[in-house]
């Protein structure tokens, strides 16, 4: 009994779609609103073409060995079990440190490290520059990272980095601290955090812009209310700021997210492709397996998985953006 | 008591501009040093770009970088406003198109076609990376800069689409069902009402599209071979590097002249990218 009106009700799924649809054009006609589909074809047609095939087209490629002459052979999930018994991808034997630990850990090491620190670094720059006279310029100045094209942004990261004519290493060598007077560049562990500290002087100026726009759509009331009743400024802080900011936080997490798992114009500038893969990323390895190893097999699983973290990053905001 | 306190409000006042100006001059550091370099000649570095005992400063750099006989920097930027500009109109044209589509036309499963555009939004690059190569390789784009305006026209239409579409969304709807009533069709009505009205929210996409387009490097890595086609991006990180020593003189004069068109365009359009960048993150 059961089945069979799911049975029905699978059936009457066409028929409810095209039914009105059909009612709707014999009582209209077609033509009034047919010349609405050129609204979005030369946009589809663009999608379709240079962006959803070739997306369809890299998984595909997953899941294949390419052969001389241009063969392929159906493997499975052997590319992807190729891709993350790399050490390229997780070296199990450097773990937990030092540095080459392999591309999906030098990711997950840059969201730990420069997340939370660009993240805070902008609020806490925000709530400061609120009673700052001249804050717009400051702003500006902090917001340079961001105008920086990502490739010059690397290329600096190196030229404060390599001993000579870096300011960090000279730095370190005036206050005595041996062990970071040395050449970044050189030192895989100081390679790593390096870019990854310095790339936090490059992306704080988002969290920042972001913040103190939110801060101005604070209705001024709360504080003064809050103010009156002598609350302490840290208690306004956590009990209406924070609160407040909540979606915003979201936001710029995800969009932190993304731009940390999509690295790759700093590491390729800083280091000239990969300084011996000390500080490779995922994307850098898609580039490294296609271009260099000619395996397209391999270089579509990373990116598969690559494109994979970053849909569950931004299916947190999805709905949000669309809304 | 009230004196006291008086006191210590000033002492904050104090001590919070000193603390947000000194970190403004110290993200400043990084560009001064980059700065310092690029003017002064390579034997006046030798001790860090900090000393400034001996002091010629000079565009010798600058020029060394624009004629360079290997890597002219003249050549790459002409590349990279043949690039840039038709990549920043195209998209903002198909996607105002789709945008204004998407916020005003009823059709079924529209907003599911809509997510799925979105959803392309956070896609990295990496992921079309070699069927692109393939197509542009068999289409004959292959080293041709239209390959690279092509895919940049295509891979920039999501998020201008998702801007536009809630800029549009946000229109009134009256004038727009004025016109209707006079008789005007879905194409007048957007060229002649919505496109004046949408002229800020364009003027925000196209600066963020131009500096996207400007500041890509990936794709031009993998289309263009050629180092005659290279845009900046590309010519400045190998400019200046020899097989063991880098003359940071002449990268630094290069990474400036990379930056300089961004960084022109920022301050002179501030009000738009702050508002588009605000937009495309926050509004939903």
């Amino acid at each position: 009994m059961g089945g069979y009106t799911l049975v029905t009700r699978i059936r009457h799924i066409p028929s409810k779609i095209l039914l009105p649809l059909l009612s709707r054009i014999s009582r209209h006609g077609l033509r009034p609103h047919a010349g609405r589909a050129l609204f979005f074809t030369p946009a589809l047609v663009l999608l379709v073409l240079l962006v959803i095939y070739p997306v369809l087209q890299t998984i595909f490629l997953g899941f294949y060995l390419e052969l001389p002459g241009g063969q392929r052979q159906f493997t499975g999930l052997d590319n992807y079990r190729a891709v993350l018994t790399d050490p390229a991808t997780i070296n199990v034997g450097n773990l937990p440190w030092p540095p080459p630990l392999g591309t999906l850990i030098h990711n997950a090491l840059w969201i730990v490290i420069h997340l939370p620190i660009s993240l805070f670094a902008g609020l806490w720059l925000a709530l400061l520059l609120q009673e700052t006279k001249g804050a717009s310029v400051v702003k500006s100045c902090i917001f340079l990272g961001m105008v920086t094209p990502m490739i010059v942004g690397g290329v600096i990261l190196r030229f404060l980095l390599e001993a000579g004519v870096g300011v960090v290493p000279s730095f370190f060598g005036v206050i005595g601290v041996r062990s970071l007077a040395v050449n970044w560049m050189v030192h895989r562990e100081l390679l790593l955090l390096g870019l990854i500290l310095g790339s936090v002087w490059l992306w704080t100026g988002f969290s920042l812009i972001v913040y103190s726009a939110g801060l101005t759509t604070i209705p001024k009331d709360y504080f003064e209310a809050a103010r009156v009743d002598g609350t302490p400024p840290g208690r306004m802080f956590f009990r209406i700021t924070f609160p407040l900011l909540k979606p915003l936080t979201l936001v710029i997490v995800v969009m932190t997210i993304l731009w940390e798992l999509k690295i790759f114009d700093i590491v390729v500038a800083a280091t000239n492709f990969g300084g011996g893969v000390g500080a490779d990323t995922l994307a850098l390895q898609v580039y490294r397996f296609f271009f260099y190893d000619s395996n397209a097999g391999k270089a579509a699983v990373v990116a598969s998985l690559l494109t994979l973290l970053t849909l569950i990053s931004t299916s947190l905001i999805l709905r949000r953006m669309a809304k | 008591m009230m004196k006291w306190s008086f006191r210590k409000l000033r002492l904050r006042t104090i001590a919070v501009h000193l603390i947000a100006w000194s970190i403004a001059l110290a993200w400043l550091v990084p560009f001064l040093g980059v700065f310092s370099t690029a003017v002064r000649p390579v034997s006046e570095i030798t001790n860090g770009w900090w000393n400034f005992d001996r002091l010629n400063p000079s565009l010798n750099n600058f020029i060394l970088a624009f004629t360079n006989p290997v890597l002219p920097l003249s050549r790459a930027y002409a590349n990279s406003f043949l690039i840039a500009v038709p990549a920043t109109l195209i998209p903002i044209f198909v996607a105002t198109l789709a945008g204004y589509g998407f916020s005003r036309f009823r059709f079924p499963m529209r907003d599911y076609l809509f997510l799925s555009i979105v959803l392309l939004m956070s896609i990295p690059q990496q992921m079309i990376a070699i069927p692109v190569f393939k197509i542009m390789l068999d289409l004959n784009l292959y080293d041709n800069l239209l390959s690279i305006i092509l895919i940049h026209s295509a891979w920039g239409l999501p998020w201008i689409i998702l801007f536009m579409r809630n800029f549009t969304r946000a229109l009134p709807l009256e004038v727009e069902e004025a016109a209707r009533v006079d008789g005007a069709g879905d194409f007048k009505i957007f060229s002649k009402i919505v496109i004046p009205m949408a002229v800020p929210a364009l003027a925000s996409a196209a600066v963020l599209q131009f500096m996207w387009a400007w500041n890509d490097y990936f794709f031009a890595l993998i289309l263009l071979p050629t180092q005659a086609n290279w845009p900046v991006t590309r010519v400045v990180t190998s400019i200046g590097s020899g097989a063991l020593t880098t003359d940071w003189g002449i990268l630094s004069a290069a990474s400036i002249l990379t930056m300089l068109v961004p960084l022109v365009l920022y301050v002179v359009t501030q009000r738009y990218y702050i508002r588009g960048m605000i937009g495309w993150t926050i509004k939903g």
